[in-house]
């Protein structure tokens, strides 16, 4: 096995994940009701939980140490979707951009259950259980205020509109496609992507927002190869301030 | 010296508990997934509940102490997914213990959790079954918030996984 391609597909991952569960963090302590700013508190911890397991799984294939991976690289060496690094916004979009990305990591850990690199396929039976949550949580409040009144939907509205061309960006190809497909190792971003359409607009259909014209949206790409919006960078910075101050030390 | 058994490691670890339920040992809990004895050697295999559960570093240096504390010589803990932890493993006696705690056990299922089986818990105070999920996520990872309209009190269930 090459392990550039499977490299490649565990970083974006890892990255995904990690800046989304940064973003979700920032919510501790300022959610709507107690609740979501539990909910999305969780949710961070689940995920930075998860990243770093994916970064051990790297680390084993000859990367350097999680903490390093994650607190030592500058934005141009993430891979992360433009998607999970845009600033939280109000609870809409926070909350848009929680459904339409976990929707494509439940998926993406369900096709990684049956990955042939078992180490994997190891973490993804663990991780889609528990992303399961994720999914309840987003699916209950997409129904609730997409059916509530005039204001929350023009609010879901306008940040699905905002968020549709990055949500896309969660699909970028990799150049590595053919070969983690034919190697049996993932199902391929165009696979995954035609599941997710069917997966969120099977929600979005139950509200008054209504199925949504995904070809009409043209995807934001450029995250998979280390090309950033101006948000990832300040994000970063205050993510490694207190490893920076003393990276030898030992906690 | 006697013989080291699988036996007496599981015993020696009854006495450690998991760090955000303190009546539940480890045992109880299901994470311990293999015990291999080699003379004095002895190496525990542990996986954790949830992937960023905080608790697992504790877990696994309680794990030590109690072994070395026993008398073994060499200690060796490995955390891995192997065999991934999920609610089914969690015993009949540490059911008990979560439900004395005041927390629901997690309900028994075929591993395919979906909103029917978390909606609906029984009320540890009161065994009413008149109850509602009011969110998934609780004060720590494994938890849920519920309500139960019969002793109309909140409580929180160690959540199916």
């Amino acid at each position: 096995m090459d392990n550039l391609a499977l490299k490649e597909l565990l970083y974006k991952m890892a990255d995904d994940q990690l800046i989304l569960g940064h973003r979700n963090s920032e919510w501790t302590g300022m959610g709507p009701i107690l609740e979501e700013d539990i909910a999305f508190s969780s949710m961070a911890q689940d995920k930075v939980g998860q990243s770093q397991q994916l970064y051990i799984l790297l680390n084993q294939l000859g990367e350097a140490e999680p903490d390093t991976v994650a607190f030592m690289r500058n934005a141009e060496q993430f891979h992360n979707c433009q998607l999970v690094e845009l600033p939280n916004g109000e609870y809409d979009f926070s909350l848009i951009r929680h459904f339409l990305f976990d929707h494509a990591e439940w998926l993406r850990f369900e096709a990684l259950s049956n990955s042939s690199y078992e180490p994997l396929a190891q973490l993804a039976r663990k991780y889609k259980g528990e992303i399961k949550y994720h999914l309840i949580h987003a699916n209950t409040w997409i129904k609730q205020l997409g059916n509530a009144n005039e204001e929350t939907l023009a609010r879901l509205k306008q940040s699905l509109h905002e968020l549709a061309p990055y949500a896309l960006g969660i699909f970028e190809p990799s150049p590595y496609e053919t070969q983690l497909i034919s190697e049996g190792i993932f199902i391929g971003e165009e696979a995954l992507k035609a599941r997710w359409i069917e997966s969120v607009n099977a929600i979005l259909a139950q509200t008054a927002l209504g199925a949504f014209n995904w070809s009409a949206s043209n995807a934001i790409l450029g995250g998979r190869q280390g090309k950033h919006s101006k948000h990832l960078q300040p994000l970063l910075d205050e993510m490694s301030e207190v490893f920076k101050m003393d990276p030898t030390a030992d906690w | 010296m006697e013989t080291l058994t699988e036996a007496h490691i599981r015993q020696w670890l009854e006495a450690v508990k998991d760090p955000e339920i303190p009546v539940l040992s480890l045992v109880d809990l299901g994470v311990i997934r293999d015990i291999s004895i080699q003379g004095q050697k002895v190496k525990v295999v542990m996986t954790p509940t949830f992937s960023g559960c905080p608790a697992i570093d504790m877990m696994k240096q309680d794990v030590q102490e109690v072994l070395k504390n026993n008398g073994v010589e060499e200690v060796e803990v490995e955390v891995n997914f192997k065999t991934a932890w999920n609610s089914n493993l969690i015993s009949e006696k540490g059911r008990a213990a979560i439900k004395k705690f005041g927390l629901a056990p997690p309900p028994m299922h075929n591993l395919i959790v979906d909103i029917d089986i978390i909606e609906k818990a029984k009320c540890p105070r009161c065994d009413g079954e008149n109850t509602e999920m009011k969110t998934p996520f609780g004060p720590t990872l494994c938890r849920s918030i519920h309500y139960c309209y019969d002793c109309r009190e909140a409580f929180e269930q160690f959540k199916p996984l």
